[in-house]
């Protein structure tokens, strides 16, 4: 089977559709980034709380905000996560209400406050939102099986058996202690429910970040970027031409800006992974954009009598069949990605699916054909100094003339 | 089959059992079971894959250079006075932002060489310059204080690593991190309420015994007055709770009148331990190291009848009169719960830590969402792997084998080094794997595309196939050495699951060079060695 044999397309004639494909994404990325939504930043970037809550029931988003007010925190973001089946709910507090001072401050009054619905008696724990670690010392502290002095590794048993019943065959919920039974021996039970209590959510995931680390992620993001596209020009400058980095360099800035553009359209915010993933695709927009310049510079050898255009024209298409497969190839692990792989890796894989798209255009439809672009402009300024010198000598040679005169 | 070919084909399955070695380790059994535990054993997942919490402190290295000027303000006061220099006030005129600054004022101009010979004697790591009006500006030397700020920083993590493996959290990762920026990251797998662990990080635990010269009083000003608004030389005001207040919410704040110097402090602590006082009140028993015996036998002989403060912190924790000489042990008393007591005593044994810690960022991944996120990665990438191997086999028919089998080992190698280096896996490391998978089609494609090229041209399999490996080589080299100069930057800016991406991704990248060109060329080479003359080379 052979898809793409012996094509014969003219990219560089269809340039100026490239060059307005490009401005029109661009142009709107950039538009969103300075008007619109800006660049949405995830969390590590900013700074701020954010607590992913799971509920045993579909969560009622408007009383989780009235219990949030009521405890004093300024109307934070709350919004229902992944599936709706789920029943997973992000409460986002600001910057503001993350002071380093007392960093897990607003964490804290979140779960507090969540808590407050659970009608509970006086001096219990909470067993959906209690490690196997602190189950284990409950535990200890009661030895309900009376083991004595071999009590620790025990009770860490049950407690991981505890643990791992509650996550694995409970979605991290249980509805009741009860739950329990049949788990743990029967003493334990007993012991567990004078001491805890079910409540109905639990806290998945916590992130907190300050206001210093924050600005400081974002500066090392930028540099980051910044450092591996100059690595890779100053690569490309010793391997081929410095134009050749240069156009290689403009094609990962082209497709940067049109994810980035992407995002801020679509208003997801760039996490630390998603800055990942874009260099990720710096690297592999310029894998594709090597792959056809190697094969020019191979013909531009081969073929010396040829203009440069058409060398370009012939290399591309010569390329075109390994560039579509392996592009296709790799959006398909990625769309897998982006499919299956989760919640967590959706803003990822997400940058991945435009990246590798975009990518690909851009090695043909931007590098390419800047390196014809220039190679025209040296010729034509090569032509008109030539023609300067040319004329400035005439000027001299006739001063001199009047001189004499 | 020729020797050459032999040679190969042995190496290729020593590193094929080398890495899978490095995945499965030697199993003790074959079963499902017992080979889900052994991988489990080997390769170790990060925290948002099993669950944990990740922190990120700072160090404020100011309160270590802090302290070294203190003591050389104290030092230089104490060397002035025995030499019979005159001098009007030595203070620090900005402890906040220039902590590494010290003001001498009203030396006379007489005794200015003799400044400069104790300076350069007895304070060697500062340098003295010379201001308006008889005034002096001492300096800590740039390299003593960013030697010191290193040390504290070294010293909190050292301190940090004892007092959380007295708390029992198995496999924690406490190391420097960032670059220069004086902070500590600390993970803490399968701790998912790190309230406690904080506290007792945070805590300085700077524990001193001092003189109470007076004391207490109500508030500051009544101290003031007391002393007649100015407080006496080599003293200073702490504050502290009511003595033996029963529990902590009926303790009041109370205000002594401390000595400036300490008998002895933490760093002369041989061991601490909680426990109970005769009435039953939880304390802190501690024991004194040999020297710091002495020094405190002597202490309290000389002060017999006085009244000594047990200082924690820059806080009073409790004040007793000295009956008698006391030689190496000592009792911290106050308003404490027992679990407080055993902390505290954890700290102690700990040692201080040089300088204060502010934390700076949080994230706890609950295990059920780890456990989630495992699921759903493996998920994707399994698909994703499968749908790859599938199209290779449909698209170059036999060479598709050869690309398959290149993708899985690469997957074991990958895996197995994993499992050897003690790299964690974590989720993006998991969509790392994934790309990898990626850019080892790639350079298949490459070559077999280069080869059906060839074969186009009319040359003969054999030719074509080393043709089409020569062409694609140098691609390959330079794709190769792009994509890692992007992961190198990568693990030398990001944190955490982003570094183990990068790993993931530059190892993979070395592993696909191996298989995808090596491997892949051997087992062109073994076809073609047993292909026959005019047949055609299914690719």
């Amino acid at each position: 089977m052979e898809l793409f044999r012996n094509t014969n397309i003219d990219f560089l004639g269809k340039k100026w559709y490239f060059l307005a494909f490009s401005l029109v994404f661009s142009v709107a990325g950039i538009c969103s980034m300075l008007f619109w939504h800006h660049i949405p930043l995830g969390v590590e970037f900013r700074g701020g709380t954010l607590v992913y809550v799971k509920f045993a029931q579909t969560p009622d988003l408007d009383q989780i905000r009235n219990d949030m007010n009521r405890a004093g925190l300024h109307d934070p973001r709350i919004q229902r996560f992944g599936p709706t089946s789920d029943n997973e709910v992000l409460v986002d507090l600001g910057i503001q209400e993350t002071s380093e001072a007392a960093l897990d401050q607003g964490k804290n009054t979140i779960i507090h406050a969540l808590q407050a619905r659970n009608p509970v008696a006086e001096g219990k724990q909470d067993l959906n939102n209690t490690g196997a670690p602190s189950l284990q010392q409950s535990l200890l502290q009661k030895d309900p099986l009376h083991l004595g002095v071999d009590a620790a590794p025990k009770y860490e048993t049950i407690a991981q058996q505890i643990e791992d019943f509650r996550n694995k065959e409970r979605g991290g919920i249980l509805t009741s202690v009860d739950e329990l039974r049949g788990i743990v021996p029967p003493e334990v039970l007993s012991a567990l429910q004078q001491d805890f209590y079910a409540s109905n959510f639990v806290v998945r995931n916590v992130e907190i970040v300050g206001p210093q680390v924050g600005s400081q992620l974002r500066k090392q993001a930028i540099l980051a970027t910044l450092y591996s596209l100059a690595g890779m020009l100053v690569y490309l400058w010793f391997r081929f031409e410095m134009i050749y980095g240069v156009g290689a360099v403009v094609a990962c800035l082209h497709d940067t800006i049109i994810t980035v553009g992407f995002f801020s359209l679509l208003n997801k915010e760039i996490s630390l992974t998603v800055i990942a993933a874009i260099l990720t695709l710096i690297g592999y927009s310029m894998n594709d954009t090597i792959v056809v310049f190697d094969r020019i510079r191979e013909n531009i050898k081969l073929l010396r009598r040829e203009p440069l255009a058409d060398i370009v024209n012939k290399s591309i298409n010569q390329t075109l069949s390994r560039t579509i497969l392996t592009s296709g190839l790799t959006f398909l692990t990625v769309l897998s990605l982006y499919i299956f792989g989760g919640e967590v890796l959706r803003g990822f894989s997400l940058a991945l699916v435009i990246g590798i798209l975009i990518g690909t255009y851009s090695s043909i439809a931007v590098a390419a054909p800047m390196l014809v672009a220039y190679q025209d402009w040296r010729a034509k300024r090569a032509g008109r100094s030539a023609v300067e010198r040319l004329s400035s000598a005439r000027d001299k040679s006739r001063e001199k003339v009047k001189v004499k005169a | 089959m020729n020797k050459n070919l032999l040679l190969k084909t042995v190496l290729i399955v020593a590193v094929l059992i080398f890495f899978l070695i490095g995945i499965i380790g030697i199993p003790g059994s074959f079963t499902g079971e017992g080979l889900r535990s052994a991988v489990q054993k080997r390769i170790h997942l990060g925290l948002d894959l099993k669950g944990g919490t990740h922190l990120i402190l700072q160090v404020q290295v100011n309160d270590a250079i802090n302290a070294d000027s203190d003591r050389a303000v104290e030092r230089l006061k104490d060397t002035l006075k025995s030499a019979n220099v005159a001098f009007g006030e030595i203070s620090k005129p900005d402890p906040q932002n220039h902590p590494e600054l010290v003001q001498i004022k009203g030396v006379p101009p007489e005794s200015s060489s003799e400044l400069r010979r104790i300076v350069n004697e007895k304070l060697g790591d500062y340098d003295l310059a010379s201001g308006a009006e008889n005034g002096y500006t001492l300096t800590m030397k740039n390299s003593v204080a960013n030697d010191t700020r290193k040390k504290a920083v070294q010293q909190a993590i050292e301190t940090i690593r004892n007092r959380i493996d007295q708390l029992g959290v198995s496999e924690p990762v406490i190391q420097e991190h960032g670059l220069g920026d004086y902070q500590i990251l600390v993970q803490l797998p399968g701790v998912d309420d790190p309230a406690r662990v904080k506290e007792i990080m945070q805590s300085t635990a700077m524990l001193e015994i001092r003189q109470a010269v007076k004391g207490p009083y109500p508030n500051e000003q009544a101290a003031m007055q007391d002393n007649g608004g100015v407080l006496p030389p080599d003293t200073l005001l702490m504050k502290g709770t009511t003595p033996h207040a029963q529990n902590p919410e009926e303790a009041a704040e109370v205000y002594w009148l401390i000595s400036r110097s300490s008998a002895v402090s933490g760093a002369d602590l041989r061991s601490a331990d909680g426990g109970r006082d005769e009435n039953g009140r939880p304390d802190v028993n501690f024991t004194l190291t040999g020297d710091g015996g002495r020094r405190f036998a002597a202490f309290t002989a000389a002060h017999v009848g006085d009244k000594l403060a047990v200082v924690l912190d820059n806080k009073v924790k409790s004040v007793a009169t000295i009956q008698e000489q006391i030689h190496d042990q000592g009792r911290i008393t106050g308003s404490f719960s027992p679990e407080e007591t055993q902390d505290l005593a954890l700290t102690l044994r700990s040692g201080a830590l040089p300088a204060g810690i502010k934390y700076l960022q949080e994230v706890t991944v609950g295990p059920s969402l780890g456990a989630d996120s495992i699921r759903e990665g493996v998920r994707a990438a399994v698909i994703g792997m499968v749908a790859v191997l599938i199209f290779m086999l449909f698209y170059y028919h036999a060479a598709g084998i050869n690309a398959d089998l290149g993708l899985v080992l690469n997957l074991v190698i990958l895996l197995g080094f994993l499992g050897y280096s003690g790299a964690t896996l974590t989720l993006p490391g998991i969509a790392g794997v994934i790309l990898t998978v990626g850019m080892g089609v790639d350079s298949n494609v490459l070559i077999f595309e280069r080869i059906r090229e060839e074969l186009r041209h009319g040359k003969t399999p054999s030719s074509a196939v080393e043709q089409g490996f020569a062409h694609a080589w140098t691609t390959i080299i330079d794709t190769h050495v792009t994509t890692i100069v992007s992961a190198v930057i990568l693990f030398l800016f990001g944190t955490g699951p982003v570094k183990g991406f990068a790993v993931t991704l530059s190892f993979g990248l070395a592993a696909n060079l191996f298989t995808a060109v090596f491997v892949s060329r051997v087992i062109f080479e073994f076809i073609l060695s047993r292909h026959q003359r005019g047949e055609p080379l299914s690719i």
